[in-house]
């Protein structure tokens, strides 16, 4: 692999350019490998990537139906923060977000990580005692927040209006370590370092079946022939019910449609992420000067990777009491992914009925800011086979036993 | 946008009107059930990409809860019909072969 740096761009800008070669390489499938993992997401080229390096497993294929980051990596609003009330997603989400600081050095190529800072709006007096407690929680598991007053977050987001008759600003929960990331970035610079560890990434290549021998996992079916596997693993969010549903089980999972939004690009006027979840919007300024906005979920079950309207309009309607000149903003792209989400609104790292076939689901609508632990701590379950401190408790054996993470109560909505 | 005709009061009506009530036809299980078939019952939905079953409410309208058989990869609705029955009506169920030929079944 050739190293990015200033001196290349400089012999690059000599020679017009011809040398940079391939990001990653387009290989044909070999017949088997010791690890497979479908979905070349961001949660599955992270797992690959920590597997090769924490771990020297390097004989691996990531198998994508599209094209590499083009599923919820590439459609989400890139938020990342860690400020979660539960000390397991709390250290899940904290091990993501420090990987994030430093993933541009390790990786060699640029993710565009901005720790802007990200706060979390209370607008009702339920929200403040919650994240009053949320703050609290955070300083005993070691993450940086502070609840903040409505006047402290007019000077952060001038643009705000905190004094709004239905839903005014009572305070926030301020994260200033969290912030925003280019997500496509994110999926190139892993799939860069996994090609350069010798891992096939190979695109366009659907699995449409898992094998199974005596209740073991031997390999995947695809439409580009069949591939044996010693172990096995599934990363691919919206249609981890699909894949579950090819290797014999159910999960405590359900697909449904999340979109998000982005205006016409406007000068620099917001340098922070904004979160308003009693009313379902967020809100943050890209590079490029377009506002990224996104709301909730559709309540059904859907597989179209495109939302209802009704959906849009009401997160605009609601973040334009907050945001007055986003009224006069026009609306340039909408898009939609489909979210695995769980009952209790947390992931699930996890062994399966399958022997050695292993499952990364149930990200929900929240899934980029984890991507970086996400991997850690599925390539450190895949390497041993059972999981380590860090996905312990997302197994699925939870729902049996009613021990749930549950942030769906903690967060109020969408994270 | 989502397009259902309420079955009790026969008005046709945008997805605004209605509001989702997740999979239908559960076999509910209560206490002294096995834990496997009460946690399927709380958490393992079917998740269908193709022909669904599910229960929708005319919340801005007659209130009465009711069935919809729809495809959740098209939002093709084959059908709505009450609420008062364990398993779809089979002109319904007609109607999906002769579109899905290749469906699995219900169950």
């Amino acid at each position: 692999m050739r190293r990015y740096s200033v001196f290349a761009i400089a012999r690059e800008a000599l020679r017009h350019h011809q040398g940079w070669g391939r990001a990653w390489r387009a290989p044909e499938p070999k017949s088997r490998y010791d690890v497979i993992i479908v979905g070349a997401g961001g949660h599955g080229l992270a797992t690959a990537y920590y597997l090769g390096k924490n771990h020297g497993i390097r004989n691996v294929a990531i198998l994508e139906k599209g094209w590499l980051g083009g599923g919820n990596t590439g459609r989400n609003t890139t938020i990342i923060r860690s400020n979660y009330l539960q000390d397991p997603s709390a250290a899940l989400y904290e091990k993501a977000r420090s990987l994030y600081e430093s993933l541009s050095q390790e990786l060699n190529y640029n993710i565009m990580f901005s720790p802007r800072g990200v706060m979390m709006l209370a607008q009702t007096e339920h929200e403040v005692r919650g994240y009053r407690r949320t703050a609290r929680a955070n300083a005993l598991q070691g993450v940086e927040t502070e609840f903040i007053g409505p006047q402290r977050v007019k000077e952060l987001c001038p643009i705000m209006n905190v004094s709004g008759p239905r839903y005014p600003v009572l305070g926030a929960l301020w994260q200033p370590r969290g912030g925003t990331a280019r997500h496509d970035a994110v999926a190139w610079g892993y799939a860069r370092a996994c090609s350069d560890m010798g891992m096939d990434i190979v695109q366009k290549c659907e699995v449409t079946g898992i094998r199974t021998e005596r209740g073991r996992v031997a390999g995947v079916e695809t439409t580009q022939g069949a591939i044996d596997c010693d172990k096995l693993a599934i990363a691919v969010a919206g249609h981890s019910g699909r894949l579950a549903d090819m290797a014999g089980f159910r999960l405590p999972i359900e697909s449904v449609a999340l979109q998000a939004l982005v205006s016409e690009p406007i000068k620099p006027c917001m340098d922070v992420v904004v979160m308003a979840n009693t009313v379902h919007g967020y809100m943050s300024q890209s590079d490029k000067g377009e506002m990224v906005i996104g709301g909730g979920t559709d309540g059904f079950n859907n597989y179209t990777q495109r939302g209802s309207f009704h959906h849009i309009e009401e997160t605009v309607r609601a973040l334009i009491e907050t945001f007055p000149m986003i009224s006069r903003l026009r609306m340039l792209r909408q898009w939609g992914g489909i979210v695995d989400v769980t009952g209790d609104r947390s992931p699930i790292i996890t062994t399966t009925p399958v022997q050695n076939l292993f499952m990364n689901a149930g990200w929900g609508t929240g899934g980029f800011k984890a991507i970086p632990g996400s991997g850690w701590a599925m390539a450190e379950l895949m390497a041993k086979g059972e999981p380590g401190p860090l996905a312990a408790a997302f197994g699925l054996d939870r729902f049996a036993e009613g021990r749930f993470i549950d942030e769906s109560v903690a967060a109020g909505v969408a994270h | 946008m989502l397009m259902l005709e309420c079955p009790c009061c026969g008005v046709k009506g945008e997805e605004t009107e209605f509001t989702p009530g997740g999979e239908a036809h559960l076999k509910r299980h209560g206490p002294g059930a096995p834990d496997d078939d009460f946690e399927g019952y709380l958490f393992r939905r079917k998740n269908p990409a193709g022909v669904h079953f599910e229960r929708w409410r005319h919340a801005n309208g007659c209130g009465k809860w009711f069935h919809v058989a729809r495809c959740t990869v098209t939002l093709e609705v084959f059908g709505t019909y009450p609420a008062q029955t364990t398993s779809p009506p089979a002109d319904i169920l007609r109607r999906i072969r002769k579109k899905r030929p290749d469906w699995e079944g219900w169950r």
